[in-house]
């Protein structure tokens, strides 16, 4: 995984609340047993004109033009700033791994579905929650060319005008995201006290352990 | 503070360890594994050189990409087929135990989780998909990952965890007659909001909850996450005990005694504490169908669509007018005039037999409108299959014009070949209205299976309480 130290990115505003996993990636791409090649089809039914299909080449298809992501005033953005409840619905990874791969680095909103927030941090994506009202002040100013800078040591967004907003980010998925760590040496290191937990609850609960 | 609610008990029951920040760890009792959500995981297991923890506390089933017709011959579509077989070699490498598609014991592994009594009270379950919701019907704490916590709760058995806050849903008092736990649910959604629960786990409780058999709690539980909700749950009680009486994974013998002494005490104690609670007076909950294409834009059947001038909220009315928009729909319609195109009655929300009997005696004797194109049945297992078959209710839906499939995930999601076509308008007995969740532009109305029925009777949605 991708260790998210600071981020200096365009930012693309997708003003719709309630974005689900579906929208993000429509399941006939879940199709795929690979964890890669989920971004050209990122947000496929409103990128492009036509129904998108897995391992179709994307490059000649035709795209919906009032859809943000084909705004060329936002191309190369990294930073998603999008409403509430983003990423509810189904607990899909390819979602993250579609953001991921597509090269969002983080995702601002007043609120996330919260399987999709875990989710991100799995993946090296930084999911960010303001107050509403700060988000929609960073709706209005966001133009062509309007860039922030995350920064995760210090739980800082500054705006271009050198506004400097602060956000809460749980300690131990920071330290993991910080460090691009993983989760499974980190959890092994504790074998010895599911081992104990294991033989403790064979008391407790023996029909578990047959 | 001693007095716990069963959240309580089943967290502090699966701690591990606990960290200074609160972060805890969690152990897993059950992982069901499914064969979109897992390929991934099995891969990076294969590159690290890991092994799974425990192969017995896992059971796979393909579900979400298997065809529902004709299950003799190969699954037609080669990218479908490659990860259904994927799945196969992925348990057969890994040694995990899997139904597969020739199994009677097949299905959604939702449905088939309880069935087989792998799912149990007390345990912590999950699965890589979000609707792991349901098995919070038997008193158990059961909720949905993505791949990379598939992975690492195959290799230590355990997930790092914050514990959720507690939400108590009463719905108290008596439905009336026609009135299902799919209705409960809808109103509590459309009550609460789709974000309503986030952060929460969920228990749902009051008399119109406990009243519900085991398959329509799980029908509650399924649809928590539609509310925000990872987790769902309902106190054991004697219809929890009884329902797993005898299942083929259910503990024997002595076990089962010990087992059933200890799941009694899955309940909330009296004077336990909630950080939220709303309750809801049954009596007052009509037939729900949805009119938009998020599960909270809800209305009952004698209402009709909204107007979005009447909502402040300007992002909220934005996503009305896009939802009207995108579900041809007017608003001040009324919902009992809304025609339909096709009928899905399936999905983990409601495939099970309870189900099947409701839209059965719907049926009986009738015919399927000649507008609708499609009127498809999609038993949850092999063994809801089955017993319906037992039961001749294939027969009822067959003479009257509805299709009888093999199991599966079918159109909820719309993986395999069973979708609708953009424009098509379908009542559908699922979880998701989203857009193109059942096919590119498809519009879907979520209902109860007696309303979809009804619906598929009547060419358009109907009042159930008319005709019971």
């Amino acid at each position: 995984m991708e260790a998210f130290k600071t981020v200096t990115a365009k930012v693309m505003p997708l003003d719709r609340a309630n974005v689900d996993t579906d929208a993000i990636i429509p399941k006939q791409f879940l199709k795929s047993i690979r964890r890669a090649g989920f971004g050209p089809y990122l947000f496929d039914e409103w990128r492009y004109e036509d129904i998108g299909e897995p391992e179709m080449d994307c490059s000649n298809r035709p795209l919906k033009k009032d859809f943000v992501l084909n705004n060329p005033d936002y191309q190369g953005a990294k930073i998603l700033l999008t409403r509430e409840n983003f990423g509810c619905g189904s607990s899909r990874e390819h979602a993250p791994w579609a953001l991921d791969d597509y090269g969002f680095r983080a995702v601002i909103a007043p609120s996330f579905a919260d399987i999709f927030f875990n989710n991100c941090f799995k993946n090296g994506i930084l999911p960010i929650v303001l107050s509403a009202e700060v988000v929609d002040s960073l709706f209005k100013d966001v133009a062509a060319g309007y860039q922030l800078v995350i920064n995760l040591g210090a739980q800082t967004i500054v705006t271009p005008q050198g506004e400097v907003i602060q956000f809460d980010v749980d300690a131990a998925r920071k330290y993991r995201l910080y460090n691009g760590l993983d989760d499974i040496a980190l959890t092994l290191l504790q074998a010895d006290k599911i081992k104990a937990y294991e033989a403790e609850r064979a008391k407790r609960a023996p029909w578990l352990f047959v | 503070m001693s007095e716990k609610t069963l959240y309580d008990k089943l967290w502090d029951d699966h701690v591990v360890h606990t960290e200074d920040d609160g972060a805890s760890l969690i152990y897993i009792d059950r992982q069901l594994i499914h064969e979109v959500t897992s390929p991934q995981a099995f891969e990076s297991l294969r590159l690290a050189g890991r092994k799974p923890w425990n192969t017995q506390r896992n059971l796979a089933v393909a579900d979400h990409n298997v065809p529902t017709t004709n299950r003799k011959q190969k699954i037609p579509d080669p990218i479908a087929r490659l990860q259904v077989e994927t799945l196969d070699k992925n348990c057969a490498e890994f040694g995990i135990t899997e139904f597969d598609m020739d199994d009677v014991r097949q299905g959604i592994v939702h449905v088939m989780g309880p069935e087989q009594g792998a799912t149990l009270p007390g345990m912590t379950i999950v699965c890589g998909d979000s609707h792991t919701s349901t098995h919070g019907a038997s008193g158990a704490l059961a909720f949905g990952i993505g791949t990379s916590e598939v992975e690492l709760a195959l290799a230590t058995q355990c997930l790092t965890q914050k514990k959720s806050k507690n939400f108590l849903i009463k719905v108290n008092g008596s439905v009336g007659a026609g009135i299902t736990a799919k209705d409960i649910v809808l109103a509590i959604i459309g009550e609460i909001g789709t974000a309503g629960g986030t952060g929460y786990t969920i228990e749902f409780a009051g008399t119109a909850i406990t009243d519900l058999s085991m398959e329509g709690r799980m029908t509650v539980c399924n649809m928590a996450i539609e509310a925000g909700a990872r987790a769902g749950l309902v106190a054991v009680d004697e219809i929890t005990i009884d329902y797993y009486r005898g299942r083929p994974y259910s503990p024997k013998g002595e076990h089962w005694l010990m087992a059933e002494r200890e799941w009694q005490k899955l309940h909330s104690d009296d004077g336990a504490v909630f950080d939220k609670v709303v309750e809801l007076n049954a009596a007052e909950i009509k037939p729900q169908v949805t009119w938009g294409t998020s599960p909270e834009m809800v209305v009952a059947i004698d209402a009709k669509v909204p107007n979005p001038a009447d909502e402040l909220d300007s992002v909220k009315q934005q996503g009305m007018i896009n939802a009207l928009k995108y579900m041809g729909l007017e608003f001040n319609q009324p919902i009992n005039e809304i025609k339909i195109d096709k009928v899905f009655i399936g999905s983990c929300t409601n495939s099970r037999i309870e189900d099947l009997r409701a839209a059965a005696s719907i049926v009986k004797g009738k015919k399927k409108a000649d507008s609708v194109s499609l009127a498809m049945i999609v038993p949850g297992s092999g063994l809801v299959k089955q017993q319906a078959e037992k039961e001749g209710l294939d027969k009822i839906f067959i003479d009257a014009g509805f299709e009888w499939r093999e199991p599966g995930c079918s159109m909820c999601l719309a993986m395999n070949a069973d979708k609708l076509l953009a424009g098509e308008r379908c009542a559908s007995t699922s979880n998701r209205n989203f857009e193109g969740r059942q096919g590119y532009g498809g519009r879907t109305h979520l209902v109860s299976p007696a309303m979809a029925a009804a619906a598929g009777i009547a060419g358009h949605f109907v009042d159930i309480r008319e005709w019971v």
